[in-house]
């Protein structure tokens, strides 16, 4: 059966077939898809497959090595960023391994199209001495989620499901299978000497899994999904060639987008799409090549590797500028670097005029994202501007979130925004060098991913702070996701030890003005830890809802 | 038959519900597709752009390269112009005149309508108030899609029977209103 599915629909869909028994993820661009596939899907649903939204990315990880400690199958699903909170058990899952496969799927964000960094989750992958798959087209996403739970349990390790923007948000038609295989039954056959990880435990399985990279390599090399042939042009010769191509993920279908009208004789060009990266493979691409244009997504992962194989004067890729150093590849940017390299094409796209095109560029304007109209945002930061006029040198540590648009203006109302949570924690360390008023603006589910440890830092010190946790009852900038924090705000405050006379909640209305500001100026007057809950639905999902109730 | 399509806006114009139609009728074709779409915070407000590549082959590249663009369907007049490195030299421009200015610096209609001057085939006309004389004020979108048919590569009736598959859980009211909207939107077209 086919189905025109997102890449991050082929995945979840393909968890499902696999006999998946819970899904656990923290809602991030561009993975969200992921899990909201799930929750709706009908047999997932029917199975009662886990999928609700966890608090972040590590509580996320860690109850899947539960569900994976009681021998069912689980996924991780996060952005990029996402990796680095749950740091911690995504390593040391390598150490306890698995009982049920683990599969980790990680969306990477090269450009930043919705994220603070570009950063390439492969290296996490290496770093934690994991197997890693990075499918290339959306049906080899749906085939290859199946094989990385086989493998995740034929091999006891999770695996490292690697996906970019372009592979998360692109439909493609995708042969689905009919039936879904039968979730695992729950055993008891974890072991607590693997699951402990006490020294003595611990390095007998760090030795283990050091001594395991051979066969993952070995695997890699005989993967069906690393393929090694020589690709474009009318010619078949073989021996040397003066240009041999590595292409990993879905940058093998910018190669391919452009050889397949190339001129000439064939190039050889090795696809990799399971890691670790295949060292025999590599060595017959560089024997059989003068010099190898290394074609990957993300950071020089593998180019790096290869350098360390060859003369460096051989690989060429982002890090000798064929390729950009940074930011999404293109069809383009691909096509520019195999023609410095000597390929030639038999057609190439005819475009308009360059005057023609440059005369439209004067006319565009950027057009930035922005708050939406009536979006409660908008009046938090209406009252805090106006508040903060009154203070020579005002502070507002900003967060992660749809609110993050207080930057810009009009608004102009943030001066820093770095991570999930670091809003109330920088405006703590701000305030304990002698800042006043340092102010932390924060959204509701931001402030349940990573924000309520570092306000108890803050309560046990008294800082000087006034934290602002802008309520819309939501995870907004992500699309409307369930927040875990919704209707129990006051009371984790309460019980972090907030005093509950500095503790307020206000409806942010253009009405309400007057009281927003006198709340706002009397907290950032009083000398110690006051929050100010800021409540009135998303107007986007308020919008939804009141579509759903006409129909 | 090959098809690369621009789909582009402002951000909660409607561009994906065009891409859904196409791809769906696409589909019951048999036909290849790649379609790549944008999410999360260029949603709000911001400039929103989705490509879509049809064909009878199969495709590699999930985008367009440029130059490559069979047509770009445009919600806004300014954003289409954002795009035009990507349209082929003989490709065409299906555009809402009705600028959406959300920005402080938009420009003088008459600049936007100065610089389509070098595009050879350019269909530019007010979906919005043709969606209101005809009563079918939220199929403003639709009107476009059927102003772009004739240069797709899709036949009428294989989008008129999308919009069926597609609207059909929402009443035969909605499917009529926007089988209307196609028809409506084709009969602007001068190849049509």
């Amino acid at each position: 059966m086919k189905k025109l599915l997102l890449g991050d629909e082929a995945i979840a869909q393909g968890a499902i077939d696999a006999g998946l028994s819970g899904v656990y993820a923290y809602p991030g661009t561009p993975s969200t898809e992921i899990t909201e596939y799930i929750q709706q899907n009908p047999v997932a649903r029917e199975r009662g497959l886990h999928s609700r939204w966890c608090t972040n990315e590590k509580t996320a990880m860690e109850a899947a090595l539960g569900m994976s400690y009681m021998g069912k199958r689980a996924m991780v699903c996060m952005k990029h960023v996402g990796l680095n909170v749950c740091a911690d058990p995504f390593v040391n899952s390598a150490m306890t391994g698995v009982n049920g496969g683990v599969v980790v799927v990680v969306a990477d964000d090269p450009s930043m199209h919705s994220s603070q960094d570009e950063q390439d989750s492969r290296f996490y992958g290496k770093f934690a001495m994991l197997p890693m798959f990075e499918p290339s087209s959306q049906q080899e996403a749906y085939e290859m989620i199946s094989d990385a739970f086989e493998y995740s349990e034929s091999q006891c390790l999770p695996v490292l499901f690697r996906v970019t923007t372009r592979m998360a948000h692109s439909r493609a038609e995708v042969e689905v299978k009919i039936k879904s295989k039968a979730e695992n039954a729950l055993n008891y056959s974890a072991l607590a000497s693997n699951w402990v990880l006490l020294p003595v435990n611990a390095r007998r399985r760090n030795d283990k899994v050091v001594a395991q990279q051979e066969q993952l390599e070995e695997d890699a090399s005989l993967s069906c999904y690393n393929t090694y042939e020589r690709l474009g042009g009318q010619n078949r010769v073989e021996g040397a060639s003066p240009l041999g191509i590595l292409a990993s993920g879905i940058a093998y279908n910018y190669v391919m987008e452009n050889l397949r009208t190339s001129k000439g004789v064939g190039v050889p060009v090795l696809k990799i799409t399971q890691y670790p990266l295949p060292k025999t493979m590599v060595r017959r691409l560089l024997n059989d090549c003068e010099r190898v244009l290394v074609v990957e997504e993300g950071q020089p992962f593998i180019e790096e590797q290869l350098r360390g194989v060859a003369e460096s004067k051989m690989v060429l890729g982002r890090l000798t500028g064929e390729l950009p150093r940074t930011g999404e590849l293109t069809p383009d940017s691909v096509r520019c670097a195999l023609a410095a390299l000597g390929v030639q094409f038999a057609e190439s796209p005819h475009g308009l005029q360059d005057a023609t095109i440059a005369r439209a560029a004067e006319v565009v304007a950027p057009r930035p994202p922005q708050l939406c109209q009536g979006c409660g945002h908008r009046d938090v930061y209406t009252a805090l501007n106006e508040v903060l006029k009154e203070f020579e040198n005002p502070r507002v540590f900003g967060d992660i979130g749809c609110y993050t648009l207080g930057f810009l203006p009009p608004y102009r109302a943030i001066h820093s925004c770095v991570d999930m949570g670091a809003s109330i924690t920088m405006a703590k360390g701000a305030a304990d060098a002698g800042q006043w008023p340092a102010v932390a603006v924060i959204g509701d589910s931001t402030f349940t991913h990573s924000g309520m440890t570092g306000l108890l830092d803050a309560v046990n010190e008294n800082a000087d702070i006034t934290v602002i946790i802008s309520d819309n009852l939501t995870t907004a900038m992500t699309g409307g996701q369930d927040s875990a924090g919704t209707n129990k705000f006051e009371a984790i405050c309460r019980g972090l030890g907030v005093a509950p006379e500095h503790l307020h909640v206000v409806v942010p209305l253009p009405k309400n003005m007057e009281e927003i500001t006198r709340t706002i100026r009397e907290e950032i007057n009083y000398h110690g830890v006051s929050v100010i809950i800021p409540r009135r639905e998303c107007i986007q999902t308020f919008k939804r809802r009141g579509k759903s109730y006409k129909q | 038959m090959k098809s690369d399509i621009i789909l582009c806006g402002v951000g909660g114009q409607g561009i994906l519900s065009i891409a859904t139609i196409i791809g769906e009728a696409a589909m019951a074709e048999g036909l290849y597709i790649k379609q790549a779409e944008v999410h999360g915070m260029s949603q709000r407000g911001g400039d929103v752009q989705s490509t879509l590549r049809l064909s009878s082959e199969p495709i590699c590249s999930d985008l367009v390269p440029r130059g490559a663009a069979d047509v770009i369907i445009s919600m806004e007049p300014m954003e289409a112009l954002r795009y035009l490195p990507y349209l082929r030299e003989d490709g065409w421009i299906i555009t809402s005149s009705v600028p959406f200015v959300n920005i402080p610096n938009y420009p003088e209609m008459a600049a936007v309508e100065a610089a389509f001057a070098g595009v050879r085939h350019v269909v530019h006309f007010d979906i919005e108030q043709m969606a209101k004389e005809h009563a079918i004020p939220r199929s403003a979108n639709m009107i476009l899609l059927g102003a772009a048919q004739p240069v797709l590569g899709l036949s009428s009736e294989q989008l008129d029977a999308a919009v069926r598959r597609v609207f059909g859980r929402k009443g035969e009211a909605v499917v009529e209103a926007n089988i209307k909207a196609l028809a409506l939107g084709r009969a602007v077209h001068p190849e049509h």
